[in-house]
C-alpha cells in the first residue's frame, strides 16, 4: 500500500535542490520502510527534477529511475527530495552550485564539503537518517567528514551507476551516508547488487550485519596521509583514533603509497578528460533549457553551454579537451592511466600485508566559505580521497573528534569487494568512543 | 613518373541486420515508423542511461571476422569518438579505435583480367549509428531541421580494406562480392535503406591520396573512383598537384566536390569507453558454423547442376536467388538456370520487383512447359510478362500460373500444319519481301518468318518454321 511521508523540517543549510513536503512510500516490509532518504541532485528520480546543480538541466525531470533509487522505493524508503551538489560533482565545497552553497551544520560560515554536501549537511542536521551521495574523487567522505557523519564510497562496480549522470564513469560510485556506520550498512544493503543496465557492474550484493569484532585487524597507516599539508591538529585526531583501533584489537604497521605523488594528477587528467565527454550531451535539443532554434545550431549549442554551464564545469571541460587532443593524449590521458595504475598496484601490495589502511579523510577541517577560491588549493584538498578512487577500492568516513569544534573524518580503506571489513573497521571506532 | 597504377582502399559500413539496437533493446525495424518512435533513454542518451552492448550484434561482426578470414585478438575495447553534431545525441559515438574486434583478413576477388587476387582486409569494427538529420526549408528562407533518433544506436560494422584494389571496377567487384558474403551470413540486409555507406581513398601512384566520402551505393563507389581517376590523371597531365582532401560524392551529379570542410583537422579525441567493459570474445569464434559462401556455392552448382560458371555466378550473387533457383532446379536444372538467370532477373529489374515476389511454384511450372515443348520460348516469355505484370505487390495467391495462362491465351505450340495457311497468307501479302528472297537477299527470309511469328503470336517452333517458310518460298521459284 502506498502512504504519506510528509515532511517538514526546516532547511537551514540549503540541503536541497528540490524537497517533496509530501512524499510517498509504498509498505514494502523493506529494511528502509517508512524512512526519509535525502538523494543526491545526481542521481535520476522518475517525475521528480534532477539537475546535477547545473542551470543547464533546469527544468529537466528524468523518465525514469536509477537503479538505485528503485531499490529505495523496493526497501520502503520515501524520497524526500534531491540534494544540493557541486555542479555535476565538479567541486569539494557545494559552493560550485547554481542554486547556491549548501552551509555546513556545525558552523553557517563554513562550507559542508563536497560535492555531495547537500546529502552529508542533510544528514548531519538531522532532517534525515541516510541521504545517497556519489563519489569521483571523494564526494562523499569529505562532506561527510566535513558534517560529522559516516560515508562509503563502494568498490567501482558495487553499485549500478545507471541513472547517475556521469562526472567521470570510470571514479565515481554511489554510496550511502548517514549518522551512523549502521545506518550506512542498511543503505549499502539497499543499493549494491547487480544490475544488467550497467555491465561494469558486478553481481556482489551486500547482506552484512556490522561486527565490532576486530582482534587481529591489520591497518596499515601510509606516511603520505601525514605529510605536508595535513593541519596537524587533524592529524593528531585521525592518530588517536588508530589507536583506539588499536585498543579494540587492530594490529597497526606503517607503508608507503609512492604513486600518491602522481596521484593528484592522475585524478584531475582522467575525471576532466572523461567529464569533457560526458558532458557533451547536454545542447539542448532532448532535454533541458531548449535552444533557440532561429540561429545556426553551432552557435547557439556554443552560447547555450557557455552560458548555462558553471566557470568550474566549463574550465574542467576544456581541460578534459585538452588532456584528449591529438599530440597530448600520450602526454596527458595516456600517461594518468598509467599513474592510476601504479596507485592499484601500490594498493594491491600494501593489502598483501594489511586489511585496511587507515588515515585522514581530509587535511583539514571544514574550509570557510569562499576560503578555496583559487581552484588550484581546491584541487589539492583531494589528495587522501582520490587515490581510493583511482584503485577502485572501497573507503569510508567515520566521524573521530573535532579540531576547533569541527568535525574530523577518520577514513578506512579496504580491499576490492571487502566493504564489510571497511564497516566493521568503522564500527569497532564507532563502539569504542562511544 | 608516368606509372599510372590506381590505388584504391575501401572503408565500408555495414548495417547488421539485428533485431534490437546495439547498446539498447530498441528494435531496429523502423523503416516506415514515425520518427522518434523507436528510442528509449539509451538512444536518445539521456543523462544517466546507460550502453548495453548486443550480444548478437558481436556474434555477427564474429561471424564476418571469421568469414573473412579474419584474427579476433584476445581483447578488444570500445572507444569514444567525439564530436559534436545534433544528430549525435551523446556528444559521442560509442565505436572501436585501437582495439577493433578483428584484424588482418583476406578476400579473394577477380582482377580485370579475371584472375583471383587477394584483397587484405585491415579490421573490422563495431560501432553504433547517430541519428538522421531531415532538413527543411521554410518559407522566411531560414529553414530548419528536425532530427530522428530511430536509426540511432543501430549496429554497423566498418571494414577496412588496404589500398589493394587497382580499378573502380574491381572495387565493384569487391563490393557485390562482400555484399553477398554478407547476404550469405544473415548479418545484413541490403535491401534497407541506408545499409551500406563507402569511403573510398583514392590517388595515382605516387600522388596525394584523397578520400570520397558517404557513397551510398555500389554504382556510386564505381562512379565516384572513375570521376576521381579522370580528374586526379587530368591534373597530373597539367602539372598541377592533387591535394590531399576529403571530397564528397554527388550521387545525383556523378562528380566529387570539395568538402571545403575542416574534416581532415576533426579531432575526435578517442578514448576508452568507461562504461563498457573491454570485450574478451576470441573465444567464440570456434563455434560459430559459417554457411556454405558464395564461391563454395558457385562449384557446387556446377557440378551438382551441371551449368556453366557464368551461370554458376549470377544465380549465387545473391542469396535469395540462389535459393530460388535451387527451388526451381529440379524441374530442368538446365532450363531452370537459363530462365532465372538469364530471363527472369531482367523482368523483375524492369519490374523493380524483388526475387521474393515471385512464386517459385509458378516458375517451376513454367519450366516444365518449356522442358516438356508444350510452348516455344517466345511463348514462355509472354507468359512470364503476363504472370509478372499481374502478381505485383504482396498477394502471391494473384499470381496466375503458366499453365493456365497458356491455356487461357491459346499459347500452346502450334504444328507444322497449323501456320501453313498463314505462311501462305504471309508470302501473299509481302511480294517485295518475296522478291528479295529470290534476287539473294536471305535476310528477306527473317522478314517473313517475323511475320508468321507476329501473326501466330509466337506460338510457332522457329526451327520448324524456318524449314516449312524455306519449302513455302522455293514453290514461289519460278
Ligand atoms: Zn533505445
Amino acid at each position: 500500500m502506498v502512504k504519506e511521508y510528509f515532511f517538514e523540517k526546516t532547511d537551514r543549510t540549503n540541503a536541497f535542490i528540490t524537497r517533496l513536503g509530501l512524499a510517498m512510500y509504498e509498505e514494502t516490509g523493506g529494511p528502509l520502510e517508512g524512512k526519509g532518504i535525502a538523494v543526491k541532485d545526481n542521481i535520476s528520480t522518475a517525475g521528480i527534477p534532477t539537475t546535477c546543480g547545473s542551470r543547464i538541466l533546469a527544468g529537466y525531470v528524468p523518465p525514469f529511475d536509477a537503479h538505485v533509487v528503485t531499490r529505495l522505493r523496493e526497501a520502503g524508503a520515501a524520497i524526500v527530495g534531491k540534494t544540493n551538489m557541486d555542479e555535476f560533482g565538479m567541486g569539494t565545497t557545494t559552493e560550485n552550485s547554481a542554486f547556491g552553497p549548501t552551509t555546513n551544520p556545525h558552523d553557517a560560515s563554513r562550507v559542508p564539503g563536497g560535492s555531495s554536501g547537500g546529502s552529508a549537511a542533510a544528514v548531519g542536521d538531522g532532517m534525515v537518517d541516510m541521504a545517497l551521495g556519489s563519489d569521483t574523487g571523494g564526494s562523499i567522505r569529505c562532506p561527510a567528514a566535513f558534517c560529522g557523519i559516516v560515508g562509503l564510497k563502494p568498490t567501482f562496480g558495487r553499485v549500478s551507476r545507471y541513472g547517475l549522470i556521469a562526472y567521470s564513469n570510470s571514479l565515481e560510485q554511489i554510496g550511502p551516508l548517514g549518522r551512523t556506520v549502521t545506518d550506512v550498512n542498511t543503505l549499502m544493503s539497499v543499493i549494491a547488487g547487480p544490475d544488467p543496465r550497467d555491465t561494469t557492474a558486478y553481481d556482489r550484493p551486500y547482506t552484512h550485519t556490522p561486527s565490532g569484532e576486530i582482534a587481529g585487524m591489520k591497518i596499515a597507516v601510509p606516511e603520505e596521509f601525514f605529510g605536508e599539508g595535513v593541519d596537524p591538529a587533524v592529524a593528531e585526531s585521525v592518530r588517536n583514533a588508530i589507536g583506539k583501533l588499536e585498543d579494540a584489537g587492530a594490529e597497526t604497521m606503517t607503508c608507503s603509497i609512492p604513486s600518491m605523488a602522481y596521484a593528484l594528477a592522475a585524478y584531475y587528467v582522467t575525471c576532466t578528460s572523461e567529464a569533457s565527454s560526458n558532458l557533451s550531451r547536454f545542447d539542448g535539443v532532448r532535454f533541458g533549457p531548449s535552444v533557440e532554434t532561429k540561429r545556426s545550431w553551432h552557435d547557439e549549442f556554443r552560447d547555450h553551454r557557455g552560458t548555462l554551464f558553471g566557470k568550474e564545469v566549463q574550465r574542467r571541460i576544456l581541460l578534459g579537451t585538452f588532456a584528449l587532443s591529438a599530440g597530448y593524449y600520450g602526454k596527458y590521458y595516456a600517461k594518468a592511466q598509467v599513474a592510476r595504475e601504479n596507485v592499484r598496484k601500490d594498493f594491491l601490495r600494501i593489502f598483501k600485508d594489511a586489511d585496511i589502511i587507515a588515515g585522514p579523510t581530509m587535511p583539514q577541517i571544514a574550509f570557510k566559505l569562499g576560503e578555496k577560491s583559487d581552484p588550484l588549493s581546491m584541487y589539492l584538498a583531494d589528495i587522501l580521497t582520490v587515490p581510493a578512487n583511482l584503485a577502485g577500492v572501497p573507503a569510508i568516513s567515520v566521524p573521530c573528534g573535532t579540531v576547533d569544534k569541527m568535525p574530523v573524518g577518520l577514513q578506512l580503506i579496504g580491499r576490492h569487494f571487502e566493504e564489510e571489513r571497511v564497516v566493521d573497521a568503522a564500527f569497532a571506532y564507532e563502539m569504542e568512543v562511544a | 613518373m608516368t606509372d599510372k597504377t590506381v590505388i584504391i582502399g575501401l572503408e565500408i559500413h555495414c548495417q547488421l541486420n539485428t533485431k534490437t539496437k546495439l547498446f539498447c533493446g530498441c528494435s531496429t525495424d523502423f523503416q516506415g515508423d514515425e520518427p522518434n518512435t523507436h528510442v528509449c533513454p539509451i538512444c536518445l542518451g539521456l543523462p544517466g542511461a546507460m550502453p548495453r552492448l548486443n550480444k548478437q550484434a558481436v556474434l555477427y561482426a564474429l561471424k564476418v571476422a571469421k568469414a573473412l578470414n579474419l584474427t579476433v585478438p584476445e581483447v578488444s575495447e570500445f572507444s569514444r569518438k567525439n564530436y559534436f553534431y545534433p544528430d549525435l545525441p551523446k556528444g559521442y559515438q560509442i565505436s572501436q579505435y585501437d582495439k577493433p574486434i578483428a584484424e588482418k583478413g583476406i578476400m579473394e576477388v577477380d582482377d580485370d583480367e579475371g584472375h583471383p587476387k587477394n584483397i587484405r582486409i585491415t579490421r573490422i569494427h563495431l560501432e553504433e549509428d547517430p541519428g538522421r538529420l531531415i532538413h527543411k526549408t521554410s518559407r522566411d528562407r531560414a529553414g530548419y531541421s528536425l532530427v530522428d533518433y530511430n536509426r540511432s544506436s543501430i549496429p554497423l560494422i566498418e571494414i577496412v580494406t588496404e589500398p589493394d584494389l587497382r580499378s573502380p571496377k574491381e572495387a565493384r567487384r569487391f563490393l557485390n562480392k562482400l555484399r553477398s558474403t554478407l547476404e550469405y551470413l544473415e548479418v545484413f540486409d541490403g535491401e534497407r535503406e541506408g545499409s551500406i555507406r563507402v569511403d573510398a581513398n583514392i590517388s595515382i601512384k605516387g600522388h596525394n591520396r584523397v578520400e570520397c566520402k558517404n557513397i551510398s551505393s555500389y554504382k556510386g563507389v564505381e562512379k565516384a573512383l572513375n570521376f576521381e581517376i579522370t580528374r586526379q590523371r587530368n591534373l597530373i597531365r597539367k602539372g598541377q598537384r592533387i591535394e590531399q582532401e576529403t571530397r564528397h560524392f554527388l550521387e545525383g551529379r556523378g562528380i566529387t566536390t570539395s568538402s571545403r570542410s575542416k574534416e581532415n583537422e576533426n579531432d575526435y579525441r578517442y578514448f576508452p569507453e568507461p562504461d563498457l567493459r573491454p570485450l574478451r570474445v576470441s573465444g567464440w569464434v570456434d563455434d560459430i558454423v559459417l554457411p556454405e559462401l558464395p564461391d563454395a556455392r558457385r562449384e557446387r552448382f556446377m557440378t551438382q547442376y551441371g551449368i556453366s560458371e557464368n551461370h554458376a555466378r549470377t544465380l549465387t550473387g545473391d542469396l535469395k536467388v540462389a535459393n530460388f533457383y535451387e527451388s526451381v532446379a529440379d524441374a530442368d536444372s538446365a532450363i531452370a538456370a537459363i530462365w532465372v538467370a538469364d530471363i527472369l532477373l531482367g523482368e523483375i529489374n524492369y519490374r523493380s520487383m524483388r526475387i521474393d515476389d515471385v512464386p517459385t511454384m509458378n516458375i517451376a511450372d513454367l519450366i516444365a512447359l518449356i522442358r516438356d515443348d508444350t510452348i516455344t520460348d517466345k511463348s514462355g516469355v509472354e507468359v512470364l510478362r503476363v504472370m509478372l505484370d499481374h502478381c505485383m505487390g504482396d498477394n502471391v495467391e494473384t499470381c496466375e500460373m503458366p499453365a493456365d495462362i497458356v491455356t487461357r491465351l491459346g499459347l500452346t505450340k502450334a504444328a507444322g500444319d497449323d501456320f501453313t495457311a498463314v505462311i501462305g497468307e504471309v508470302i501473299a501479302a509481302n511480294p517485295n519481301a518475296v522478291a528479295d528472297y529470290h534476287a539473294g537477299k536471305k535476310g528477306a527470309v527473317n522478314f517473313l518468318v517475323g511475320q508468321v511469328m507476329k501473326a501466330t503470336r509466337g506460338r510457332a517452333d522457329p526451327k520448324e518454321l524456318n524449314r516449312v517458310m524455306a519449302d513455302a518460298l522455293k514453290e514461289t521459284e519460278e
